[in-house]
C-alpha cells in the first residue's frame, strides 16, 4: 500500500477510487521560524473516516486545525501549500472563513457546551448563520440534531436546563450535535473522546459511524484501538511527516513502514 | 522485530510464545524421528514410547491457545505483535496434528512387528526423513522469520507426493501378489499417508510463516504431486505384468 515520500500524493492500487472531499497538497505549518509539519498531501474521502494517530507533538492536530484555518487564530503560525475543499481552495483570500468553519465543523478534546441551555446551544449556530428564520424552524433543526446526535431521548424534557449540568459523555454528544446543526459537509473531531469513560465512548463511535453516512470525518486519536475501531483509513504522523497513509485494515495488520510498526505496537522509543 | 517492547512483560509474552512453539515443533519433529526408527527397526518399545509422548505435545498446544487467549484479550496486539498470535495459534495447531499422526505411525509400528517385515519400509524410511527435514526447515524459518526459506519448504513437498504416490502403488503391488500381505500392507498404506500429511501441515505452518512475515498469504496455488488418489494398479494379467501398470 501506499507509503508516502511527503510530496507524493499516495497512489492506491487495487482500491477502488472514492470521492475525495480535501485534498491537501504539500501542506508545512510554521510557528514563527520552527516548522510544525512538513509538506503533508493527503486525500480525504468523502464519507469516510479518516483517524490521523501519531505520538504527541507529531503534528496530526497541527494539521486537523488547518483544514478548517483554525491556525489562523494563531497569530505567529503560517501555513504553505493548498488545501482544496471541494473544489475550493480554502486559504484563497476571497474566503470567508466563518463560512468555512459552517461547511467544515470541529469537535474538540474536552467537551465545550456554552453556559446557555441545551436548546440554545444548539441553535445558536443555525441562528448566526442564517439557517433558521421562525421559532417552528429552530425547534425542528434543535431536534433533529439532537436526535442525529443520539442525545435526544435523554434530553427532550430538559431542553432548557443549561448545556454544562449534562454529563461528560453527554456533553460531548451536545457539542457533536451543535456541529452538525450547521449542516457542515465535514466534521473534525480532536480526540473527542478522551476525557470519556468506555460506555461514553462506545456511544460517540456508534454516532460517528452512523454520522458518516452524511459527513465526511476526521478524528484525531491517541487510542489506536479507537482509530482501528472507527476509521476506514488511518495516517500515521511522526515529526511533523506524514509516514504512512492507507486503509486502517491495512495499517493495523500490516503496516507498510517500520515506523508504523513501532508505533502501534508499542516500540517507539 | 529489534526494537522492545515499551512495555517488557509484553515483549516476554511473546518471546514465551516463539519457545513454546520451538518446543512443540522440535517435539512434533523428535516423534516423527523416533517413529520412524521404530519402524525401519522392527521397535515395539520405542514404538510406545512415540505414543506416550505425544501428551506433550497436546499439552503445549493447549498453553499455547491459553497464553495467546490471555494475549489478544489484555494486550490487544496489532501489526506485527498480531500476526505473530495468529501465526502461533496456527502453527501450535498443525504441530499437534503432526503429532497426532507420528504418533498413529508408532501404533500401526507395534501391529506391524508382528508380521514379518515388508521391503517398503525402507522407501517409507526415505519419506519421514524427507518430511523431518521439512519440520526441522520450516521451524528455521519460523525463528529467523524468513519467508523465503518457508517458500522453500512449501515448494519441498511434491518431492514428499510423489514417494508417496509411488509407495501406494508398490503397495498394492504386493497386496495382489500375496494376500497375506495385505494386513502389513495396509498399516504401511496409513503409515505412508500419515506422513504424506505430515508433510501438508509442514507446507501449512510455512504458509502461516509467509503470512507472519509478509503479512499476506504466498502467492499461488502450491504444485500437488500427490496422485494416489487417482492411481489404480490392476491385478497382473500375466507374469510379464509383475511389476505396476499404473493408470494415473
Amino acid at each position: 500500500m501506499s507509503a508516502i515520500s511527503s510530496n507524493d500524493l499516495p497512489t492506491e492500487a487495487g482500491v477502488a477510487p472514492v470521492a475525495s472531499k480535501i485534498r491537501a497538497d504539500r501542506v508545512s505549518v510554521y510557528y514563527g521560524e520552527k516548522r510544525a509539519i512538513n509538506e503533508i498531501s493527503i486525500d480525504i474521502q468523502a464519507n469516510q473516516v479518516t483517524a490521523f494517530i501519531g505520538p504527541s507533538g507529531c503534528g496530526k492536530s497541527t494539521f486537523l486545525r488547518c483544514l478548517n484555518r483554525m491556525n489562523d487564530t494563531i497569530d505567529i503560525c503560517r501555513v504553505t501549500g493548498s488545501i482544496v475543499l471541494d473544489d475550493e481552495d480554502i486559504y484563497d483570500p476571497k474566503v470567508d472563513v466563518v463560512q468555512l468553519r459552517a461547511r467544515v465543523g470541529m469537535v474538540f478534546q474536552k467537551p465545550n457546551p456554552f453556559p446557555k441551555s441545551i436548546y440554545d446551544n444548539i441553535a445558536y449556530g443555525p441562528r448566526i448563520h442564517g439557517l433558521v428564520s421562525n421559532r417552528t424552524d429552530t425547534d425542528r433543526v434543535v431536534e433533529a440534531s439532537l436526535k442525529r446526535a443520539g442525545l435526544w431521548e435523554e434530553v427532550k424534557d430538559r431542553l432548557l436546563d443549561s448545556g454544562t449540568g449534562l454529563s461528560g459523555g453527554q456533553q460531548q454528544r451536545l457539542c457533536i450535535a451543535r456541529a452538525i446543526a450547521v449542516q457542515p459537509e465535514v466534521i473534525l473531531m480532536d480526540e473527542p473522546c478522551s476525557s470519556l469513560d468506555p460506555i461514553a465512548t462506545a456511544r460517540i463511535e456508534e454516532l460517528i459511524d452512523e454520522l458518516r453516512k452524511n459527513f465526511t470525518i476526521i478524528i484525531v486519536t491517541h487510542s489506536m484501538q479507537q482509530a482501528a475501531r472507527v476509521s476506514q483509513r488511518t495516517a500515521f504522523f511522526h515529526l511533523g511527516d506524514m509516514i504512512e497513509y492507507g486503509d486502517t485494515e491495512q495499517v493495523f495488520t500490516n503496516p507498510a513502514e517500520q515506523k508504523t510498526q513501532g508505533y502501534i505496537t508499542g516500540r517507539f522509543g | 522485530m529489534s526494537d522492545e517492547h515499551i512495555v517488557k512483560s509484553f515483549g516476554e509474552e511473546l518471546e514465551r510464545i516463539d519457545q513454546l512453539i520451538v518446543e512443540m515443533g522440535g517435539l512434533a519433529e523428535t516423534q516423527l524421528a523416533s517413529a520412524i526408527r521404530a519402524l525401519v527397526r522392527r521397535d515395539a518399545e520405542l514404538a510406545n514410547q512415540v505414543v506416550d509422548g505425544d501428551a506433550r505435545i497436546d499439552e503445549l498446544e493447549s498453553d499455547v491457545n491459553e497464553r495467546i487467549i490471555r494475549l489478544l484479550a489484555l494486550r490487544q496486539p496489532m501489526a506485527g505483535d498480531l500476526r505473530v498470535a495468529i501465526a502461533a495459534l496456527k502453527i501450535s495447531n498443525e504441530l499437534e496434528r503432526i503429532g497426532d499422526y507420528a504418533k498413529n505411525v508408532a501404533k500401526r509400528t507395534v501391529v506391524l512387528v508382528q508380521s514379518p517385515a515388508m521391503p517398503a519400509t525402507l522407501a517409507i524410511s526415505r519419506m519421514g526423513t524427507l518430511v523431518q527435514g521439512m519440520i526441522k526447515a520450516v521451524l528455521d524459518a519460523y525463528v529467523a522469520r524468513d519467508a523465503l526459506a518457508a517458500e522453500d519448504v512449501r515448494l519441498a513437498d511434491q518431492e514428499v507426493d510423489q514417494l508417496h504416490t509411488s509407495m501406494f502403488r508398490e503397495l498394492l503391488t504386493y497386496m495382489m501378489e500375496d494376500p497375506r500381505n495385505i494386513t502389513p500392507c495396509t498399516h504401511l498404506l496409513f503409515i505412508a499417508k500419515n506422513i504424506e500429511r505430515i508433510g501438508d501441515h509442514t507446507t501449512n505452518i510455512a504458509e502461516n510463516v509467509h503470512f507472519l512475515v509478509r503479512g499476506e498469504d504466498p502467492d499461488g496455488a502450491r504444485p500437488k504431486r500427490d496422485r494416489s488418489s487417482s492411481t489404480m494398479v490392476k491385478p497382473a494379467s500375466s507374469a510379464a505384468a509383475a511389476g505396476t501398470s499404473g493408470n494415473q
